[in-house]
Protein backbone atom coordinates (compact mmCIF):
# COMPACT_ATOMS: atom_id res chain seq x y z
CA UNK A 1 0.00 0.00 0.00
CA UNK A 2 1.70 3.57 -0.91
CA UNK A 3 1.95 6.25 1.87
CA UNK A 4 0.43 8.81 -0.51
CA UNK A 5 -2.72 8.84 0.90
CA UNK A 6 -1.31 8.85 4.29
CA UNK A 7 0.04 12.27 3.79
CA UNK A 8 -3.01 13.60 1.87
CA UNK A 9 -4.71 12.83 4.85
CA UNK A 10 -2.47 14.30 7.38
CA UNK A 11 -2.84 17.50 5.26
CA UNK A 12 -6.29 17.54 4.78
CA UNK A 13 -6.54 16.70 8.57
CA UNK A 14 -4.23 19.64 9.65
CA UNK A 15 -6.22 21.90 7.02
CA UNK A 16 -9.38 21.49 9.05
CA UNK A 17 -7.79 21.82 12.59
CA UNK A 18 -6.21 24.72 11.29
CA UNK A 19 -9.21 25.83 9.67
CA UNK A 20 -10.72 26.13 13.08
CA UNK A 21 -13.31 23.39 12.24
CA UNK A 22 -13.28 21.95 15.71
CA UNK A 23 -13.95 24.64 17.38
CA UNK A 24 -17.39 23.30 16.88
CA UNK A 25 -16.57 21.44 20.59
CA UNK A 26 -16.65 24.72 21.98
CA UNK A 27 -20.35 24.88 21.19
CA UNK A 28 -20.53 21.15 21.46
CA UNK A 29 -19.61 21.55 25.26
CA UNK A 30 -21.43 24.71 26.14
CA UNK A 31 -24.60 22.71 25.11
CA UNK A 32 -23.93 19.77 27.33
CA UNK A 33 -22.93 21.82 30.03
CA UNK A 34 -26.04 23.66 29.72
CA UNK A 35 -27.79 21.12 29.45
CA UNK A 36 -26.53 19.03 32.19
CA UNK A 37 -27.10 22.19 34.75
CA UNK A 38 -30.71 22.37 33.47
CA UNK A 39 -31.84 18.67 33.45
CA UNK A 40 -30.67 18.63 37.01
CA UNK A 41 -32.86 21.19 37.84
CA UNK A 42 -35.94 19.93 35.95
CA UNK A 43 -36.18 16.22 35.56
CA UNK A 44 -36.35 13.87 38.03
CA UNK A 45 -35.49 10.54 36.84
CA UNK A 46 -34.65 11.12 33.16
CA UNK A 47 -31.37 12.89 33.69
CA UNK A 48 -29.86 9.80 31.66
CA UNK A 49 -32.86 9.79 29.31
CA UNK A 50 -32.25 13.28 28.32
CA UNK A 51 -28.84 13.85 28.08
CA UNK A 52 -28.08 10.90 26.57
CA UNK A 53 -31.03 11.60 23.39
CA UNK A 54 -29.31 15.28 23.26
CA UNK A 55 -25.82 13.99 22.82
CA UNK A 56 -26.08 11.91 20.36
CA UNK A 57 -28.39 13.95 18.60
CA UNK A 58 -25.70 16.59 18.51
CA UNK A 59 -23.01 14.27 17.77
CA UNK A 60 -24.95 13.38 14.81
CA UNK A 61 -26.04 16.37 13.80
CA UNK A 62 -22.59 18.77 14.56
CA UNK A 63 -20.86 15.07 12.59
CA UNK A 64 -23.08 15.30 9.44
CA UNK A 65 -23.15 19.32 9.26
CA UNK A 66 -19.15 18.77 8.97
CA UNK A 67 -19.21 15.60 6.84
CA UNK A 68 -21.45 17.88 4.20
CA UNK A 69 -19.93 21.20 4.22
CA UNK A 70 -16.26 20.10 4.12
CA UNK A 71 -16.86 17.05 2.31
CA UNK A 72 -18.20 18.66 -0.81
CA UNK A 73 -15.15 21.27 -1.09
CA UNK A 74 -12.90 18.23 -0.83
CA UNK A 75 -11.80 18.30 -4.25
CA UNK A 76 -13.74 21.14 -5.69
CA UNK A 77 -11.65 23.69 -3.39
CA UNK A 78 -7.98 22.27 -4.20
CA UNK A 79 -9.16 22.01 -7.88
CA UNK A 80 -11.11 25.88 -7.89
CA UNK A 81 -7.83 27.34 -6.04
CA UNK A 82 -5.69 25.03 -8.22
CA UNK A 83 -3.37 23.74 -5.28
CA UNK A 84 -4.08 20.24 -7.09
CA UNK A 85 -1.45 21.31 -10.36
CA UNK A 86 1.71 20.79 -8.42
CA UNK A 87 0.24 18.23 -6.05
CA UNK A 88 -1.11 15.88 -9.54
CA UNK A 89 2.54 16.78 -11.02
CA UNK A 90 3.85 14.61 -8.27
CA UNK A 91 4.04 10.85 -8.24
CA UNK A 92 0.66 10.35 -6.41
CA UNK A 93 -2.37 8.64 -8.29
CA UNK A 94 -5.65 10.61 -8.88
CA UNK A 95 -7.74 7.94 -6.98
CA UNK A 96 -4.52 7.98 -4.24
CA UNK A 97 -5.30 11.52 -3.38
CA UNK A 98 -9.60 11.08 -3.51
CA UNK A 99 -8.49 7.81 -0.76
CA UNK A 100 -6.44 10.48 1.08
CA UNK A 101 -8.63 13.35 1.23
CA UNK A 102 -11.53 11.12 1.89
CA UNK A 103 -9.09 9.46 5.27
CA UNK A 104 -8.28 13.35 6.07
CA UNK A 105 -11.97 13.99 6.85
CA UNK A 106 -12.95 11.00 8.18
CA UNK A 107 -9.92 11.49 10.79
CA UNK A 108 -11.20 14.97 11.72
CA UNK A 109 -14.34 13.69 11.88
CA UNK A 110 -13.44 10.81 14.42
CA UNK A 111 -11.36 13.29 16.29
CA UNK A 112 -14.13 15.16 16.94
CA UNK A 113 -16.81 13.11 17.77
CA UNK A 114 -14.17 11.45 20.41
CA UNK A 115 -13.96 14.54 21.85
CA UNK A 116 -17.46 14.77 21.80
CA UNK A 117 -17.76 11.37 23.39
CA UNK A 118 -15.54 12.65 26.15
CA UNK A 119 -18.22 15.62 26.47
CA UNK A 120 -21.42 13.12 26.92
CA UNK A 121 -19.80 11.49 29.35
CA UNK A 122 -18.77 14.49 31.45
CA UNK A 123 -22.34 15.73 31.36
CA UNK A 124 -23.80 12.09 32.55
CA UNK A 125 -21.37 12.40 35.58
CA UNK A 126 -22.12 15.86 36.63
CA UNK A 127 -25.79 14.76 36.83
CA UNK A 128 -24.41 12.00 39.34
CA UNK A 129 -25.15 8.86 37.41
CA UNK A 130 -22.43 5.78 38.05
CA UNK A 131 -21.51 4.15 34.79
CA UNK A 132 -22.94 0.96 34.18
CA UNK A 133 -22.32 -1.73 31.34
CA UNK A 134 -25.29 -0.97 29.52
CA UNK A 135 -23.83 2.07 28.74
CA UNK A 136 -21.58 0.04 25.97
CA UNK A 137 -25.12 0.60 24.14
CA UNK A 138 -23.71 4.64 23.87
CA UNK A 139 -20.23 3.99 22.81
CA UNK A 140 -21.93 1.52 19.86
CA UNK A 141 -24.79 4.03 18.81
CA UNK A 142 -21.89 6.08 18.40
CA UNK A 143 -19.82 4.10 16.44
CA UNK A 144 -23.03 3.84 14.36
CA UNK A 145 -23.04 7.50 14.10
CA UNK A 146 -19.29 7.39 12.99
CA UNK A 147 -20.27 5.12 10.44
CA UNK A 148 -23.26 6.77 8.77
CA UNK A 149 -20.77 9.68 9.25
CA UNK A 150 -18.22 7.94 6.76
CA UNK A 151 -20.69 7.16 4.33
CA UNK A 152 -22.53 10.99 4.05
CA UNK A 153 -18.67 12.06 3.47
CA UNK A 154 -18.31 9.32 0.53
CA UNK A 155 -20.98 10.90 -1.11
CA UNK A 156 -19.94 14.37 -0.35
CA UNK A 157 -16.43 13.71 -1.61
CA UNK A 158 -18.13 11.76 -5.05
CA UNK A 159 -20.50 14.65 -5.63
CA UNK A 160 -17.37 17.09 -4.93
CA UNK A 161 -15.26 15.46 -7.80
CA UNK A 162 -17.49 16.80 -10.24
CA UNK A 163 -19.81 19.54 -9.48
CA UNK A 164 -20.22 22.80 -7.19
CA UNK A 165 -20.21 22.79 -3.39
CA UNK A 166 -23.64 24.00 -3.68
CA UNK A 167 -25.20 21.20 -5.80
CA UNK A 168 -23.16 19.10 -4.20
CA UNK A 169 -24.55 19.96 -1.00
CA UNK A 170 -28.34 19.67 -2.16
CA UNK A 171 -27.17 16.08 -3.81
CA UNK A 172 -25.82 14.57 -0.08
CA UNK A 173 -28.14 16.05 2.03
CA UNK A 174 -31.27 14.73 -0.39
CA UNK A 175 -29.44 11.06 -0.21
CA UNK A 176 -28.78 11.53 2.98
CA UNK A 177 -33.17 12.61 4.11
CA UNK A 178 -33.65 9.80 1.40
CA UNK A 179 -31.80 7.35 3.05
CA UNK A 180 -33.11 8.25 7.02
CA UNK A 181 -36.75 7.85 5.02
CA UNK A 182 -35.32 4.37 3.06
CA UNK A 183 -38.13 1.79 4.88
CA UNK A 184 -40.76 4.19 4.29
CA UNK A 185 -39.95 4.81 0.45
CA UNK A 186 -40.28 0.87 0.56
CA UNK A 187 -43.66 1.00 2.47
CA UNK A 188 -44.69 3.37 0.13
CA UNK A 189 -43.94 0.99 -2.57
CA UNK A 190 -45.83 -1.89 -1.27
CA UNK A 191 -49.06 0.07 -0.77
CA UNK A 192 -49.09 1.56 -4.15
CA UNK A 193 -50.98 -0.08 -7.00
CA UNK A 194 -49.32 1.88 -9.84
CA UNK A 195 -46.37 -1.20 -10.90
CA UNK A 196 -44.36 1.47 -12.25
CA UNK A 197 -44.36 3.30 -8.95
CA UNK A 198 -43.52 0.25 -6.78
CA UNK A 199 -40.78 -0.95 -9.38
CA UNK A 200 -39.09 2.90 -8.82
CA UNK A 201 -39.07 2.67 -4.80
CA UNK A 202 -37.89 -0.90 -4.89
CA UNK A 203 -34.70 -0.11 -6.68
CA UNK A 204 -34.41 3.69 -4.97
CA UNK A 205 -35.02 1.58 -1.62
CA UNK A 206 -31.77 -1.03 -2.88
CA UNK A 207 -30.02 1.90 -4.28
CA UNK A 208 -29.76 4.41 -1.48
CA UNK A 209 -27.89 3.73 1.46
CA UNK A 210 -30.10 2.56 4.46
CA UNK A 211 -29.08 5.74 7.12
CA UNK A 212 -32.18 4.18 9.47
CA UNK A 213 -30.41 0.89 10.48
CA UNK A 214 -27.46 3.21 12.08
CA UNK A 215 -29.55 5.20 14.27
CA UNK A 216 -29.69 3.45 17.20
CA UNK A 217 -29.99 6.62 20.24
CA UNK A 218 -33.24 5.34 21.48
CA UNK A 219 -31.48 1.93 21.75
CA UNK A 220 -28.74 3.74 23.84
CA UNK A 221 -31.20 6.30 25.55
CA UNK A 222 -33.17 3.18 27.03
CA UNK A 223 -29.91 1.20 28.35
CA UNK A 224 -31.16 -1.51 25.53
CA UNK A 225 -28.56 -3.94 24.52
CA UNK A 226 -27.78 -3.44 20.48
CA UNK A 227 -27.52 -6.71 18.89
CA UNK A 228 -23.87 -7.98 18.05
CA UNK A 229 -25.35 -8.67 14.69
CA UNK A 230 -26.45 -5.32 13.58
CA UNK A 231 -23.13 -4.15 14.65
CA UNK A 232 -21.00 -6.50 12.20
CA UNK A 233 -23.83 -5.99 9.61
CA UNK A 234 -23.87 -2.15 9.83
CA UNK A 235 -20.31 -2.65 9.47
CA UNK A 236 -20.08 -4.61 6.55
CA UNK A 237 -22.35 -2.16 4.94
CA UNK A 238 -20.89 1.16 5.39
CA UNK A 239 -18.01 -0.36 4.32
CA UNK A 240 -19.05 -2.25 1.10
CA UNK A 241 -21.18 0.97 0.26
CA UNK A 242 -17.96 3.39 1.12
CA UNK A 243 -15.39 1.12 -1.42
CA UNK A 244 -17.82 1.66 -4.11
CA UNK A 245 -18.64 5.11 -3.59
CA UNK A 246 -14.77 5.93 -3.17
CA UNK A 247 -14.01 3.80 -6.61
CA UNK A 248 -16.82 6.03 -8.32
CA UNK A 249 -15.71 8.96 -7.12
CA UNK A 250 -11.76 7.59 -8.38
CA UNK A 251 -13.52 7.04 -11.85
CA UNK A 252 -14.61 10.03 -12.46
CA UNK A 253 -11.73 11.91 -11.13
CA UNK A 254 -9.54 10.33 -12.81
CA UNK A 255 -10.73 11.06 -15.88
CA UNK A 256 -11.37 14.63 -15.52
CA UNK A 257 -9.75 17.77 -17.18
CA UNK A 258 -8.10 20.28 -14.39
CA UNK A 259 -9.36 23.45 -15.04
CA UNK B 1 19.92 8.00 -31.27
CA UNK B 2 19.35 8.55 -27.27
CA UNK B 3 16.29 9.17 -25.53
CA UNK B 4 14.96 12.41 -25.56
CA UNK B 5 13.95 14.40 -22.43
CA UNK B 6 10.84 15.25 -24.28
CA UNK B 7 9.23 13.80 -27.00
CA UNK B 8 5.69 15.23 -28.08
CA UNK B 9 4.00 13.12 -30.88
CA UNK B 10 1.13 14.94 -32.44
CA UNK B 11 -0.74 16.40 -28.94
CA UNK B 12 -3.87 17.85 -29.62
CA UNK B 13 -6.19 19.15 -27.55
CA UNK B 14 -9.96 20.20 -27.82
CA UNK B 15 -12.30 21.71 -25.02
CA UNK B 16 -16.08 21.46 -25.07
CA UNK B 17 -17.58 25.11 -25.56
CA UNK B 18 -20.77 26.23 -24.80
CA UNK B 19 -23.38 25.33 -22.26
CA UNK B 20 -24.32 22.05 -24.11
CA UNK B 21 -20.80 21.46 -24.79
CA UNK B 22 -22.41 20.85 -28.52
CA UNK B 23 -18.72 22.49 -29.86
CA UNK B 24 -15.24 21.72 -29.47
CA UNK B 25 -12.32 24.55 -29.78
CA UNK B 26 -9.04 23.87 -30.88
CA UNK B 27 -6.57 24.79 -28.57
CA UNK B 28 -3.38 22.55 -29.56
CA UNK B 29 -3.30 21.01 -32.70
CA UNK B 30 -0.81 18.31 -34.00
CA UNK B 31 2.07 19.69 -31.43
CA UNK B 32 5.49 17.32 -32.32
CA UNK B 33 8.44 18.07 -30.49
CA UNK B 34 11.78 17.13 -29.25
CA UNK B 35 13.78 18.40 -26.65
CA UNK B 36 16.70 17.00 -25.79
CA UNK B 37 18.51 16.21 -22.41
CA UNK B 38 20.26 18.98 -20.52
CA UNK B 39 18.64 21.84 -22.76
CA UNK B 40 17.30 24.96 -21.66
CA UNK B 41 13.87 25.06 -23.75
CA UNK B 42 11.78 28.07 -24.29
CA UNK B 43 7.82 27.67 -25.35
CA UNK B 44 7.21 31.22 -26.64
CA UNK B 45 3.66 32.41 -27.96
CA UNK B 46 1.17 34.64 -26.75
CA UNK B 47 -1.71 34.57 -24.81
CA UNK B 48 -4.06 31.70 -25.69
CA UNK B 49 -1.86 30.21 -27.86
CA UNK B 50 -1.59 27.24 -26.20
CA UNK B 51 1.43 27.28 -24.08
CA UNK B 52 -0.28 25.98 -20.56
CA UNK B 53 -2.06 23.77 -22.33
CA UNK B 54 0.87 21.93 -23.50
CA UNK B 55 2.38 22.53 -19.99
CA UNK B 56 -0.89 20.96 -18.33
CA UNK B 57 -0.58 18.11 -20.71
CA UNK B 58 2.66 16.62 -20.28
CA UNK B 59 2.23 16.95 -16.25
CA UNK B 60 -0.95 14.73 -16.75
CA UNK B 61 -3.31 17.84 -15.37
CA UNK B 62 -5.36 17.41 -18.52
CA UNK B 63 -5.80 14.69 -21.41
CA UNK B 64 -4.83 14.76 -24.67
CA UNK B 65 -7.41 14.26 -27.82
CA UNK B 66 -4.97 12.76 -29.36
CA UNK B 67 -1.27 12.30 -29.64
CA UNK B 68 0.95 11.43 -26.92
CA UNK B 69 4.32 12.58 -25.24
CA UNK B 70 7.12 10.53 -23.46
CA UNK B 71 8.86 12.25 -20.91
CA UNK B 72 12.71 10.44 -20.99
CA UNK B 73 10.89 7.67 -22.47
CA UNK B 74 8.20 7.31 -20.06
CA UNK B 75 4.85 7.79 -21.47
CA UNK B 76 2.51 10.67 -19.63
CA UNK B 77 0.10 8.71 -18.52
CA UNK B 78 2.59 6.46 -16.16
CA UNK B 79 2.54 8.02 -12.92
CA UNK B 80 6.22 6.85 -12.63
CA UNK B 81 6.75 9.78 -15.36
CA UNK B 82 5.88 11.58 -12.49
CA UNK B 83 9.44 11.13 -10.42
CA UNK B 84 11.30 12.57 -13.49
CA UNK B 85 9.53 15.99 -13.76
CA UNK B 86 9.14 18.96 -11.47
CA UNK B 87 6.42 21.62 -12.44
CA UNK B 88 5.62 25.49 -11.81
CA UNK B 89 2.07 26.04 -12.43
CA UNK B 90 1.25 29.54 -13.76
CA UNK B 91 0.38 31.78 -11.05
CA UNK B 92 0.65 28.89 -8.41
CA UNK B 93 -1.29 29.05 -5.50
CA UNK B 94 -0.62 26.37 -2.20
CA UNK B 95 -2.23 25.33 0.73
CA UNK B 96 -2.43 28.77 2.61
CA UNK B 97 -2.59 28.01 5.87
CA UNK B 98 0.56 26.09 5.41
CA UNK B 99 4.28 27.84 6.37
CA UNK B 100 6.68 27.87 3.74
CA UNK B 101 8.62 24.78 5.39
CA UNK B 102 5.92 22.77 6.21
CA UNK B 103 4.97 23.16 1.87
CA UNK B 104 7.95 21.85 1.34
CA UNK B 105 8.22 19.42 3.85
CA UNK B 106 4.31 18.38 2.68
CA UNK B 107 5.84 17.75 -0.95
CA UNK B 108 9.00 16.51 0.02
CA UNK B 109 6.80 13.10 1.42
CA UNK B 110 6.11 12.26 -2.07
CA UNK B 111 9.99 11.29 -2.53
CA UNK B 112 11.22 8.99 -0.91
CA UNK B 113 13.03 10.57 1.15
CA UNK B 114 13.96 9.39 5.26
CA UNK B 115 12.88 11.90 7.97
CA UNK B 116 16.60 13.91 8.27
CA UNK B 117 17.24 14.51 4.11
CA UNK B 118 13.79 15.92 4.19
CA UNK B 119 14.06 18.42 6.46
CA UNK B 120 18.04 19.10 5.14
CA UNK B 121 16.55 19.40 1.32
CA UNK B 122 13.80 21.95 3.19
CA UNK B 123 16.34 24.07 4.25
CA UNK B 124 18.50 23.98 1.48
CA UNK B 125 15.89 24.78 -1.00
CA UNK B 126 14.53 27.17 1.06
CA UNK B 127 17.70 29.24 1.31
CA UNK B 128 17.93 28.57 -2.47
CA UNK B 129 15.12 30.85 -3.42
CA UNK B 130 15.56 33.36 -0.75
CA UNK B 131 13.04 32.49 1.40
CA UNK B 132 15.14 31.06 4.53
CA UNK B 133 13.63 34.10 6.72
CA UNK B 134 9.80 33.72 5.34
CA UNK B 135 10.18 29.97 6.31
CA UNK B 136 7.82 29.74 8.97
CA UNK B 137 5.05 32.30 7.46
CA UNK B 138 2.09 31.09 6.59
CA UNK B 139 1.42 31.46 3.17
CA UNK B 140 -1.27 33.51 3.11
CA UNK B 141 0.71 36.47 4.53
CA UNK B 142 2.93 35.86 0.86
CA UNK B 143 3.12 38.56 -1.94
CA UNK B 144 2.84 37.05 -5.26
CA UNK B 145 6.74 36.93 -6.09
CA UNK B 146 7.31 34.88 -2.70
CA UNK B 147 4.58 32.87 -3.70
CA UNK B 148 6.24 32.39 -7.19
CA UNK B 149 9.67 31.53 -5.51
CA UNK B 150 8.06 29.13 -3.29
CA UNK B 151 6.74 27.31 -6.04
CA UNK B 152 10.36 27.13 -7.92
CA UNK B 153 10.92 25.34 -4.50
CA UNK B 154 9.01 22.66 -4.81
CA UNK B 155 9.46 22.20 -8.28
CA UNK B 156 12.65 21.45 -7.93
CA UNK B 157 13.11 19.87 -4.82
CA UNK B 158 13.71 16.42 -5.39
CA UNK B 159 16.18 17.26 -8.01
CA UNK B 160 13.79 16.02 -10.94
CA UNK B 161 16.02 15.80 -14.59
CA UNK B 162 12.85 17.40 -16.13
CA UNK B 163 11.87 20.95 -14.96
CA UNK B 164 8.65 22.41 -15.85
CA UNK B 165 7.82 25.80 -15.45
CA UNK B 166 5.35 27.83 -17.16
CA UNK B 167 6.04 32.19 -16.89
CA UNK B 168 8.67 31.65 -14.06
CA UNK B 169 9.37 35.11 -13.98
CA UNK B 170 5.98 36.04 -13.87
CA UNK B 171 5.14 38.48 -10.50
CA UNK B 172 8.88 38.53 -10.02
CA UNK B 173 10.67 42.11 -9.08
CA UNK B 174 14.07 42.80 -11.19
CA UNK B 175 16.11 40.61 -8.57
CA UNK B 176 13.66 37.93 -8.65
CA UNK B 177 14.04 37.25 -12.27
CA UNK B 178 17.76 37.64 -11.67
CA UNK B 179 17.28 34.98 -9.30
CA UNK B 180 14.80 33.02 -11.12
CA UNK B 181 17.55 33.00 -14.31
CA UNK B 182 20.21 31.95 -11.93
CA UNK B 183 18.16 29.31 -11.36
CA UNK B 184 17.70 28.19 -14.38
CA UNK B 185 21.22 28.25 -15.80
CA UNK B 186 21.95 26.33 -12.55
CA UNK B 187 19.59 23.43 -13.22
CA UNK B 188 21.60 23.41 -16.68
CA UNK B 189 24.66 23.08 -15.66
CA UNK B 190 23.58 20.19 -13.78
CA UNK B 191 22.73 18.37 -16.80
CA UNK B 192 18.93 19.00 -16.46
CA UNK B 193 16.47 20.11 -18.86
CA UNK B 194 14.63 22.86 -18.44
CA UNK B 195 11.30 23.02 -20.67
CA UNK B 196 9.80 26.98 -19.63
CA UNK B 197 7.29 29.21 -21.07
CA UNK B 198 7.36 33.01 -20.85
CA UNK B 199 6.76 36.15 -22.61
CA UNK B 200 9.33 37.86 -21.76
CA UNK B 201 11.48 37.30 -24.98
CA UNK B 202 14.85 39.29 -23.63
CA UNK B 203 15.05 35.97 -20.45
CA UNK B 204 14.40 33.42 -23.46
CA UNK B 205 16.94 34.46 -25.88
CA UNK B 206 19.23 34.90 -22.51
CA UNK B 207 18.54 31.42 -21.39
CA UNK B 208 17.48 28.88 -24.24
CA UNK B 209 19.38 26.58 -26.18
CA UNK B 210 16.27 26.48 -28.24
CA UNK B 211 12.77 28.30 -28.56
CA UNK B 212 9.59 27.08 -29.86
CA UNK B 213 6.54 29.52 -31.25
CA UNK B 214 3.74 28.86 -30.76
CA UNK B 215 0.41 30.10 -32.10
CA UNK B 216 -3.22 30.00 -31.94
CA UNK B 217 -2.32 26.11 -30.91
CA UNK B 218 0.06 25.73 -33.99
CA UNK B 219 3.68 25.10 -33.67
CA UNK B 220 5.32 27.82 -36.02
CA UNK B 221 9.13 27.73 -35.60
CA UNK B 222 11.77 25.86 -33.43
CA UNK B 223 14.92 26.58 -33.28
CA UNK B 224 17.63 28.24 -31.18
CA UNK B 225 17.54 31.87 -31.24
CA UNK B 226 20.59 33.22 -33.02
CA UNK B 227 18.73 30.56 -36.23
CA UNK B 228 14.95 31.46 -35.57
CA UNK B 229 16.62 35.28 -36.03
CA UNK B 230 18.45 36.32 -38.74
CA UNK B 231 21.75 37.52 -37.82
CA UNK B 232 21.97 39.84 -40.73
CA UNK B 233 22.32 43.52 -39.44
CA UNK B 234 18.55 45.58 -40.16
CA UNK B 235 20.59 49.15 -39.64
CA UNK B 236 23.07 50.83 -37.38
CA UNK B 237 22.19 53.12 -34.68
CA UNK B 238 24.06 56.56 -33.82
CA UNK B 239 24.07 57.93 -30.50
CA UNK B 240 24.97 61.63 -30.50
CA UNK B 241 25.02 64.89 -28.40
CA UNK B 242 24.51 68.22 -30.33
CA UNK B 243 26.56 70.89 -28.75
CA UNK B 244 24.44 74.18 -27.35
CA UNK B 245 23.41 76.47 -29.84
CA UNK B 246 23.22 74.22 -32.43
CA UNK B 247 20.04 72.87 -34.46
CA UNK B 248 20.08 69.81 -36.69
CA UNK B 249 19.61 70.02 -40.40
CA UNK B 250 16.17 69.33 -41.19
CA UNK B 251 16.93 66.01 -42.75
CA UNK B 252 18.53 64.45 -39.59
CA UNK B 253 16.01 66.74 -36.90
CA UNK B 254 13.17 64.12 -38.42
CA UNK B 255 14.93 61.19 -38.10
CA UNK B 256 16.74 61.88 -34.82
CA UNK B 257 14.68 60.74 -31.53
CA UNK B 258 15.80 63.15 -28.20
CA UNK B 259 15.81 60.55 -25.47
CA UNK B 260 17.30 62.27 -22.03
CA UNK B 261 19.40 64.99 -23.84
CA UNK B 262 20.93 62.64 -26.45
CA UNK B 263 19.97 61.96 -29.86
CA UNK B 264 19.31 58.69 -31.52
CA UNK B 265 19.37 57.65 -34.59
CA UNK B 266 18.77 54.60 -37.15
CA UNK B 267 19.79 54.87 -40.68
CA UNK B 268 20.36 51.97 -43.09
CA UNK B 269 23.96 50.56 -43.59
CA UNK B 270 24.53 52.02 -46.73
CA UNK B 271 24.07 55.32 -45.37
CA UNK B 272 26.10 55.58 -42.26
CA UNK B 273 29.19 57.29 -43.61
CA UNK B 274 26.71 59.80 -45.04
CA UNK B 275 24.81 60.48 -42.28
CA UNK B 276 28.23 60.84 -40.31
CA UNK B 277 29.86 63.46 -42.55
CA UNK B 278 26.37 65.57 -42.06
CA UNK B 279 26.23 65.03 -38.26
CA UNK B 280 30.03 66.06 -38.00
CA UNK B 281 29.18 69.30 -40.34
CA UNK B 282 26.50 70.48 -37.71
CA UNK B 283 29.73 69.59 -35.12
CA UNK B 284 27.67 66.80 -33.18
CA UNK B 285 29.63 64.99 -30.62
CA UNK B 286 28.95 60.72 -31.73
CA UNK B 287 29.16 58.77 -28.76
CA UNK B 288 28.60 55.47 -30.60
CA UNK B 289 27.70 53.46 -33.33
CA UNK B 290 26.11 49.86 -33.01
CA UNK B 291 24.58 47.50 -35.61
CA UNK B 292 21.05 46.84 -35.19
CA UNK B 293 20.30 43.47 -35.11
CA UNK B 294 16.67 41.73 -34.95
CA UNK B 295 15.72 40.03 -31.69
CA UNK B 296 13.60 37.35 -30.50
CA UNK B 297 10.81 40.18 -30.26
CA UNK B 298 11.03 41.66 -33.60
CA UNK B 299 10.31 37.93 -34.86
CA UNK B 300 7.93 37.21 -32.81
CA UNK B 301 6.08 40.45 -33.13
CA UNK B 302 6.31 39.82 -36.75
CA UNK B 303 4.93 36.06 -36.69
CA UNK B 304 1.89 37.04 -34.54
CA UNK B 305 0.93 40.12 -35.59
CA UNK B 306 -0.73 42.43 -32.67
CA UNK B 307 -4.01 41.87 -33.99
CA UNK B 308 -4.04 37.90 -33.94
CA UNK B 309 -2.11 38.58 -30.18
CA UNK B 310 -5.74 40.58 -29.55
CA UNK B 311 -7.71 37.71 -31.36
CA UNK B 312 -6.36 34.85 -29.24
CA UNK B 313 -6.01 36.56 -26.18
CA UNK B 314 -10.33 37.09 -26.30
CA UNK B 315 -11.00 33.53 -27.86
CA UNK B 316 -8.59 32.77 -24.62
CA UNK B 317 -10.94 34.59 -21.96
CA UNK B 318 -14.10 33.02 -23.97
CA UNK B 319 -12.59 29.31 -23.01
Amino acid sequence: MSAMPGVVAINTFREAVRDRVLYNLIFFALMMIGAAVMVGQISIGIERLVIINLGLSAIAIFGLVMAIFIGVGLVYKEMEKRTLYSLLAKPIRRSEFIVGKYAGLLLTLAVNTGFMTLGLAAALFYVGRPFVRSDASILVAIYFILLELALVTAFALFFSCFSSPMLSTLFTLGIYVTGVFAKDVRDFGELTRSPLLKSLTSVLYYLIPNFHNFNATAAAAHGEPIPFSLIWQNTLYALLYVLLILLAASAVFSRRNLK
Amino acid sequence: MSTPAIEILGLTKDYPVGFWHQRMRRSLDNLTLRVEEGEVFGFLGPNGAGKTTTLKLLTGLIFPTSGTARVRGRSIDDVQMHREIGYLPEQPYFYDYLTARELLDYYARFSDYGAAERRERVERFLERVGLASAGNVQLRKFSKGMLQRAGIAQAILHDPPVVFLDEPMSGLDPIGRREVRDIILELKRQGRTVFFSTHILSDAEMLCDRVAVLVGGKLQGVGAPSEIVSIEVHAMEILFEVRDGRALPPGLATRATRIGGRNRMEVPEAELYGTLDQLRGCDARILSIAPVRPTLEDYFIQLVGREQTVAHAVEGMKR
